[in-house]
């Protein structure tokens, strides 16, 4: 059965516990994880456009990666999984990280175009890259631990466009198999590190649900190593 | 015409004040009739007093200079003031003394619901009474004052601040890996914590096990044994703490709402002994905490053991108006 999104109220530690699933490219193995554990996942799989699905003992949530943190931060979720890119990006969240999922394997690279000299040109005779991501924090991060100075230049959409018409000399961005950067003539310069899917929990309900929370977590684990 | 405040920072308006006043005076009766007299300190200190208190927390976010060229800092909490107002003020009285407060105190946070850089905070201090009669004591008048607030489903997190130091010091693990450790285990990151303990050389896989286990046990009295059979000094150290800490609350019958957990960390350098830590099921958010500070007057001269609570009134009173409308509702 689903039901409609209005009426959700804060954290409420009644009724079955909240998980916020991650719609895109982490759906797919996040429901091949849940079906591994015996939830019924087929309604979200289905044509429904509806974003709450319940299931024997669990609740459903299913929202953008970049909003699980959110969501679980305030409780409004009590678990929920996400990429680890997202993670390190919000690391001002306070959400509790119970498990890596192992799923969803990528590598925060840093990029730049294929035989151009313009990133170490631009650090060689400028002192300063600039870089185009949507991972501001993790990218400034990176090179602040590197010793480099860098501009970062958060976009939203198309990262590889930034270095192709001369916003940025380079890119940080998330691959999987880097046919994105190939087919846009880009090529990896550094791995910066490597993202997998993690199950993560409100520091509350981690508290007051406890066996709840714990018997998931053993569930997921006991279901990867599967 | 919009003139604007910083961010984190808000107004009262009377029907929210209303409410606000009517929360604290219902705490604030708790804590007298208990015998917590109610004080108020100056919202800007010294900074280098404040520092004495505890580095980290003295490390305020607002600190300037004033005309003399002094360094003052704001408050982020009441013990520190406190601590020094008792051993300015009170330094020869008899203890135990007992001390109540209701006083905003700044911390730079992310501002968002729930999180702000001004707060007002509810407290006691009991100073003079040592570990574990003290301590139930202040668990026994920080129910008294869940209860008057209306959160009778709230519960107390109760947990040990030298656990994990002393386990990391028997484990041989020393300086900036110890550093590292104590941050996974505050940021409750099991997945950093195992990478970090299996990077480490000099510690067995079932010491690193011990670690990540201990950290996930929270639960009734059972969770003591359970801890044991982990092994250890330090680990029977806090054992033992904890269980007599439990002993001294069930002796006052106030144990039912007590949540033993191993895995609390409290971020306040000061900490000594047992910690504690509020939730209430209707907010995400932990809506105060407190415990013992055993050294901390030591640091103002005065050598005498403390313990204590402080809750946040704003996010005891968004936690009320959330239990008074599920009761509508349900």
């Amino acid at each position: 059965m689903s039901v409609e999104v209005a009426g959700m109220g804060r954290a409420k530690a009644d009724g079955p516990l909240k998980l916020a699933v991650p719609r895109g490219a982490l759906l797919g193995e996040t429901l091949d994880a849940l079906d591994a554990i015996g939830v019924d996942t087929s309604e979200v799989r289905g044509e429904s456009r509806s974003l709450i699905f319940e299931t024997e003992g669990l609740t459903l949530v299913t929202m953008r990666p970049s909003d699980v943190p959110t969501y679980v931060e305030a409780g409004a979720a009590d678990v929920g999984i996400t990429g680890k890119d997202v993670l390190l990006e919000q690391s001002d969240r306070v959400v509790y990280e119970l498990l890596d999922l192992g799923f969803g394997r990528c590598r925060m690279v840093l990029a730049g175009r294929k035989g151009d000299e313009s990133l170490g040109e631009a650090e060689r005779r400028l002192g300063m890259m600039r870089i185009a991501t949507k991972y501001p924090k993790t990218a400034e991060r990176h090179f602040e631990a590197t010793g480099r100075q860098v501009e970062v230049i958060e976009v939203k959409g198309s990262i590889e466009l930034a270095p192709l018409i001369g916003l940025a000399d380079g890119i940080v961005d998330l691959v999987a198999t880097g046919r994105t950067l190939r087919e846009n003539d880009l090529e990896v310069r550094e791995e910066i590190l490597t993202c997998t899917a993690r199950f993560v929990a409100n520091r509350v309900a981690h508290k007051l649900r406890a066996r709840e929370v714990d018997g998931l977590t053993a569930k997921l684990r006991e279901g990867l190593s599967r | 015409m919009i003139h604007p405040i910083p961010p984190g920072t808000r107004d009262v308006l009377p029907e929210e004040m209303r409410e606000l006043r009517r929360l604290h005076l219902a705490m604030i009766e708790v804590f007298e009739s208990r015998g917590y007299g109610e004080v108020a300190t100056p919202a800007i200190e010294y900074d280098e007093v404040l520092a004495r208190g505890d580095g980290r927390t003295a490390d305020s976010a607002y600190r300037f200079f004033d005309e003399r060229g002094d360094l003052l800092a704001l408050r982020s909490d009441m013990t520190v003031p406190i601590a020094r107002l008792v051993a300015s003020r009170y330094a020869n009285a008899e203890p135990p003394l007992r001390l109540c407060y209701l006083a905003n105190a700044f911390r730079a946070v992310r501002p968002q619901r729930g999180q702000m850089r001004e707060f007002a905070q509810a407290g006691v201090e009991l100073i003079g009474a040592p570990a574990p009669d003290g301590t139930a004591e202040v668990v026994e008048v920080l129910e008294a004052t869940l209860d008057a607030a209306g959160l009778s489903r709230a519960v107390i997190g109760l947990g040990d601040a030298d656990l994990y130091r002393q386990l990391l010091t028997e484990f041989g693990i020393e300086g900036e890996a110890r550093d590292a450790i104590l941050g996974r285990l505050a940021a409750h990151d099991l997945v950093g914590l195992e990478v970090e303990l299996s990077e480490l050389d000099g510690i067995g896989d079932e010491q690193a096990a011990t670690c990540v286990a201990l950290s996930q046990l929270r639960g009734g009295r059972e969770v003591l044994e359970e801890a044991r059979s982990l092994g250890g000094a330090a680990v029977e150290r806090a054992t033992a703490r904890i269980g007599e800490t439990f002993e001294a609350l069930e002796a006052r019958g106030v144990a039912d709402r007590v949540q033993i957990d191993l895995g609390l960390l409290r971020d306040l350098g000061y900490y000594s002994g047992a910690i504690l830590e509020v939730y209430d099921p209707a907010l995400g958010h932990v809506l105060g905490g407190g415990g013992r500070y055993d050294e901390l007057l030591k640091r103002f001269g005065v050598d005498l053991p403390a313990a204590g609570f402080a809750l946040y009134l704003e996010r005891v009173h968004v936690a009320q108006m959330e239990e008074s409308r599920g009761g509508e509702s349900s």
